[in-house]
């Protein structure tokens, strides 16, 4: 009895703040956590990380978040339209699409007009995932370009084995080898997923630029922290954390 | 007359227990209109899936039993080096985590995995194709099948497979008229618990074959694809999945032969 008490008690002291962030933040949050934590060592940062959508449902459901991080705005305006969000989110970085291909390009897919070729194994997001439905709008885009078929969007779709329930299980599928390509954030191509993987870049005509706005849920239990996280995640110092990830910095 | 306390204890355990069991299933059940029910149910995504789930498991059933049947009957009647190793791997699909599962068949039969040359060779490629969906379902869902058969064939006395010996029967008539009928109840016990979990399969599925409608998107998979836009389609699904599930298990119960699963050990029965 004692011991629970004592345990209780004790548990209040450091602060631990959860943090529900989109898949493709995992590598430059986990960085900014680190970089927080050792300056305060009384907080731990807790991530969930997963597809947007997810974690709206969650929050939804009462999952007891402080920071809500998602990688679009529509699905943060979804969450605002259901009442889970304090104050205005703000944008904190950018982010662009890639195809990436194993390395050896089993498919020898040269160009991104070879991804409309019969046979080619296309991994994507489910379009319900923020990555899913920027590549399938980007795919949209490429087919009214020059130098495309008419049917290109529609051939490229066919080729899709896969939707993926978040952008960096379209990663390991490439990465894995079982994936002719995949579209995934420049930011999810990590230096350990560069070594493995080739990128095919996208045209800037018709690349989707995703904004990432980033807020304090409702009730937060640890508001304080949550808006501490947000201004680090604002600051020159976590911009520069996401630049060195492969975002677009906002500010 | 048990103490007061005794009583309590007992009828509070039960309470709990079955709200934590029973609760989730109503809450699916009471969640939508007889209506919205219905209309979530006919939308194509719903049968495709339906068709697939119902598809891939039976296959997954049939599998099952062909592969299993040998290894249960060597599990009870043989011993041999290496005998509780071999229990030990069959088993381990039912404590891993499905994902697990899957990375695991991503490494050995996906296209760079080990066994992928030689799959190639064959002209299989098994990612993102049906037969994937099959592969997992059989990994998760052998376990249960060989389990019950094991224990089964092991329960039913010795004497009569050996009274048909002696009586010059070949070792297959023993096996196919003596013994298997006689283990009947415990292997379509194992087989309708393969079955049942083979529809409930998800992680290892999703990771292994991926999530295409019509292809590898079996219920499980839609329920978590609808999950994340449209609430009240996973809800419908959800419940076509309970009730689909449940059927199978009350079905095990009160099938003819049910009331023998787990009973005494098997004895001839009189024609």
């Amino acid at each position: 009895m004692w011991l629970l008490l004592g345990l209780l008690l004790h548990h209040q002291q450091p602060t631990h703040l959860s943090v529900y962030a989109a898949a493709s933040l995992t590598d430059a949050f986990n960085e900014i956590a680190d970089s927080l934590e050792r300056r305060d060592p009384d907080l731990h940062i807790d991530f969930n990380f997963a597809g947007s959508q997810v974690l709206v449902l969650q929050i939804g459901q009462g999952a007891a978040a402080d920071v809500f991080a998602s990688a679009d705005s529509l699905w943060m305006k979804t969450a605002q339209d259901s009442g889970l969000i304090e104050g205005t989110p703000q944008t904190f970085v950018r982010n662009r699409l890639v195809v990436i291909v194993p390395k050896g390009n089993p498919a020898r897919i040269g160009k991104l007009q070879d991804l409309g070729r019969s046979g080619v194994k296309l991994v994507l997001a489910a379009d319900q995932v923020p990555a899913g439905r920027y590549a399938r709008q980007t795919i949209f885009r490429l087919s009214r370009l020059a130098g495309y078929p008419t049917d290109y969007g529609r051939r490229v779709l066919g080729n899709v084995v896969s939707n993926e329930e978040n952008v960096r299980s379209v990663a390991a599928k490439v990465q894995l080898g079982e994936a002719d390509a995949g579209i995934v954030y420049v930011s999810d191509v990590t230096p350990a997923l560069a070594r493995q993987v080739q990128r095919i870049e996208l045209p800037d005509s018709a690349n989707v630029i995703a904004s990432y706005p980033i807020a304090v849920v409702r009730h937060a239990p640890n508001a304080l922290a949550a808006k501490g996280f947000i201004e680090f995640v604002l600051s020159p110092s976590g911009q520069a954390v996401l630049a060195k990830n492969g975002f677009i910095a906002a500010r | 007359m048990k103490p007061l306390i005794v009583r309590v204890a007992l009828v509070a355990a039960v309470a709990t227990l079955l709200c934590i069991l029973a609760l989730p299933m109503i809450s699916l059940l009471v969640r939508l209109s007889p209506g919205e029910l219905l209309h979530q149910l006919s939308q194509p995504v719903v049968l495709t899936a339906l068709g697939l789930s119902l598809e891939t498991s039976v296959a997954t059933t049939v599998v099952v039993i062909l592969l299993g049947l040998p290894v249960a009957y060597l599990l009870a009647t043989k011993d041999f080096k290496g005998k509780r190793v071999l229990r030990a791997l069959v088993e381990i699909p039912i404590v891993l985590p499905p994902t697990v599962a899957g990375v695991g068949l991503l490494l050995a039969f996906g296209r760079a995995g080990l066994a992928g040359g030689a799959l190639k060779a064959l002209g299989i490629e098994l990612p993102f194709t049906t037969l994937a969906v099959v592969v997992a379902q059989v990994f998760v869902a052998t376990p249960f099948f060989i389990s019950a058969a094991t224990a089964g064939i092991a329960s039913v006395e010795r004497r009569y497979t050996d009274a048909a010996a002696t009586l010059g029967a070949t070792p297959g008539y023993g096996f196919f008229r003596v013994l298997l009928p006689l283990a009947l109840p415990s292997v379509l016990a194992g087989a309708a618990m393969s079955w049942a979990r083979a529809l409930g399969e998800f992680g290892a599925t999703i990771t292994f074959a991926g999530n295409l409608p019509g292809r590898t998107q079996t219920m499980p998979l839609a329920v978590y694809t609808a999950l994340q836009n449209d609430l009240a389609a996973a809800v419908a699904l959800s419940l076509l999945l309970v009730i689909l599930s449940f059927s199978i298990l009350l079905g095990l119960r009160f099938a003819p032969w049910g009331a023998a699963v787990g009973g005494a050990p098997a004895r001839p029965r009189g024609r």
